[in-house]
């Protein structure tokens, strides 16, 4: 958990990713931040991020990430 | 002779009133609603003298923002569309250079507005579609507009820290969409999906067309971009057959092994342009759409739009970049040299009507680009000055080679980095400030020197700065390099990246 948080953190330093659980609803995230949250886990956690993975509700808050990767490293 | 855009939509509300013009994921409207409301647009701004000036158009993306550009023209004014995610300083900072007396509001929007400075009116377009349609006011202003008149501006960055408005004419726009639409073979039975927003000259590729032909465009929600399964579906359930997006916009899906879920399946056109498609991500396109066409664009906002096209005919190796082919009919480009000469690379100059009317109310900025054609010292003859390079291949072809300066592309975005290093410059513990771009992983890095925390770096940028030009990674160190002449050493700053 702590280094999906430091990826958020890197990408946007002022935002409070414990807490927030909007991060798409918002607008908090663009594709930019959805290409490289994905490029940088995929790297971190060694996990492939397929296309039908790539929805709303994976990438709401930081929790709701890391049980993506969770579920990505029990599929293993 | 056609000599007003407006034209187009006359004839096609005539012939096809009907059809879905602009279409959103909540609203459309036909060809005959967007003619009434922009006519009724057009006498509200007439009824209160607002003529021959700027009016801004600061709405959410929908299909009545489209109406809002078109009544602003049948006001015999020019619009200027803002966008709702755009910091309020930018804002000001575009306000203070139009002198606008008048903006076109939404509900949404008037809010935001009412809390910027601001001497002008707003209006709002829900008013004004309400009222009655003035012809004879109409008939007058359009019997004393000339093709040589503005009908938009749009603002791209700029590298002394204010945007630079580009204003186009009548004129520019026709020879611009009639050559891009015979090239990509747009007609009525075209079904656009939009990506660009509308603030830049990018949309023009589909909401002009559209007019012409009666074609119809989807206005693709711009949450869509982040999850290319629903981007394809959207795709797929509006029948689209014709996509003009950014490279980064093509590469978001299939990159992520999207075509191994959902292809789609009535592309027949699809044009990419500002950036080089590696060649990895285009043959993925190609083999999930066999059966469509593909075309490279290039061109500046000053040029109107794309002002060269390659349709991509042949096989590239990974590390080939897909050239930019040759000019649109009616525009041809220069390459010279540092001395004015023709040469097989050099700096592209663009001549012909798609050359737009220059900077709004920045005559130095464009005196510096809109420039009188070297090769030419008979006659004025203006021609724009690009400050890209490119070359010759050995089939005759033209390839961009690179910048001259430190305009980069990023995300489909044309940024000076020089903006984004003054406003980070003004922050309050920071001494001195840098960006490089690295343009492998597409991210703009700033380095900084100074006490000032990285967050807080971020958090005051984002009040300055559009987001697409925020920087994507931020480094604090704690000597700035120079090189020997005194310079900011940029090469040594993308050493110190590479490094972390």
């Amino acid at each position: 958990m702590d280094e999906i948080l430091a990826i958020l953190q890197d990408l946007h330093p002022d935002v409070d990713f414990e807490t927030c659980d909007t991060l798409i609803d918002d607008g908090i995230l663009d594709s930019f931040d959805i290409v490289t949250i994905i490029a940088e886990i995929s790297d971190a956690f060694d996990v492939k991020i397929g296309a039908e993975q790539i929805v709303p509700e994976n990438f709401n808050s930081a929790e709701a990430l890391w049980d993506l990767v969770r579920r990505l490293e029990d599929e293993d | 002779m056609q000599t007003n855009i407006l034209e187009y939509l006359e004839k096609t509300a005539a012939r096809v009133p009907d059809k879905t013009a602009y279409a959103d994921d909540k609203t459309a409207l036909t060809f005959r609603e967007v003619y009434e409301n922009s006519r009724s647009i057009g006498s509200f701004l007439s009824a209160r003298g607002i003529y021959r000036e700027p009016v801004v158009v600061f709405m959410k993306k929908t299909p009545a923002a489209v109406a809002a550009f078109f009544g602003a023209v049948y006001g015999g004014d020019f619009y200027v569309p803002l966008d709702d995610e755009m910091p309020r300083y930018r804002m000001e900072l575009i306000f203070e250079t139009l002198q606008a007396r008048a903006v076109i509001c939404d509900e949404k929007t008037r809010k935001v507005m009412e809390q910027l400075q601001f001497e002008g009116e707003i209006f709002l377009y829900e008013d004004m579609i309400r009222h009655p349609e003035d012809p004879e006011a109409l008939g007058r202003i359009r019997s004393q507009a000339l093709d040589i008149d503005p009908i938009y501006v749009v603002f791209t960055s700029g590298s002394t820290g204010v945007p630079k408005g580009v204003a186009a004419c009548h004129r520019s726009v026709l020879d611009y969409v009639e050559n891009l639409s015979q090239v990509l073979g747009f007609g009525e039975d075209t079904v656009f999906a939009n990506q660009s927003p509308f603030y830049f000259d990018a949309c023009l590729k589909e909401l002009y067309p559209t007019m012409m032909f009666g074609a119809t465009t989807y206005i693709v929600p711009k949450s869509l971009f982040m999850f290319p399964v629903r981007l394809v579906e959207f795709l797929n359930r509006h029948q689209v057959n014709t996509i003009c997006w950014v490279v980064s916009a093509l590469t978001m899906i299939s990159s992520f092994g999207t075509f191994d879920t959902v292809k789609p399946e009535f592309l027949r056109t699809i044009a990419f342009g500002s950036e080089v498609f590696p060649i990895r991500q285009y043959r993925l396109w190609k083999e999930a759409v066999p059966q469509a066409r593909f075309f490279n664009l290039y061109g500046p906002t000053e040029a109107t739009g794309m002002s060269c096209y390659y349709e991509v005919d042949r096989e590239f190796a990974l590390d080939e970049a897909i050239p930019i082919g040759r000019p649109f009919k009616n525009t041809e480009i220069l390459l010279l040299d540092e001395e004015n000469r023709r040469a097989d690379e050099g700096e592209i100059y663009i001549r012909g009507t798609a050359v737009t009317l220059g900077y709004y109310n920045n005559k130095e900025k464009t005196a510096e680009a809109f420039v009188q054609n070297p090769l030419n010292p008979w006659y004025p003859e203006i021609v724009y000055r690009t400050g890209d390079i490119g070359r010759y291949n050995e089939r005759g072809e033209l390839v961009f080679v690179s910048r001259r300066d430190f305009q980069i592309k990023h995300m489909g975005h044309r940024i000076e980095l020089g903006e984004v290093e003054i406003h980070a410059g003004l922050v309050e513990g920071v001494r001195m400030a840098a960006c490089i771009y690295d343009s492998e992983n597409s991210k703009i890095v700033l380095f900084y020197v100074g006490e000032a925390d990285p967050s807080a770096v971020m958090a005051s940028l984002k009040q300055k700065l559009p987001r697409y030009m925020l920087p994507n990674r931020i480094r604090q160190i704690r000597q700035m390099p120079f090189t020997a002449n005194g310079k900011i050493n940029r090469m040594a700053l993308k050493e110190i990246d590479q490094e972390n």
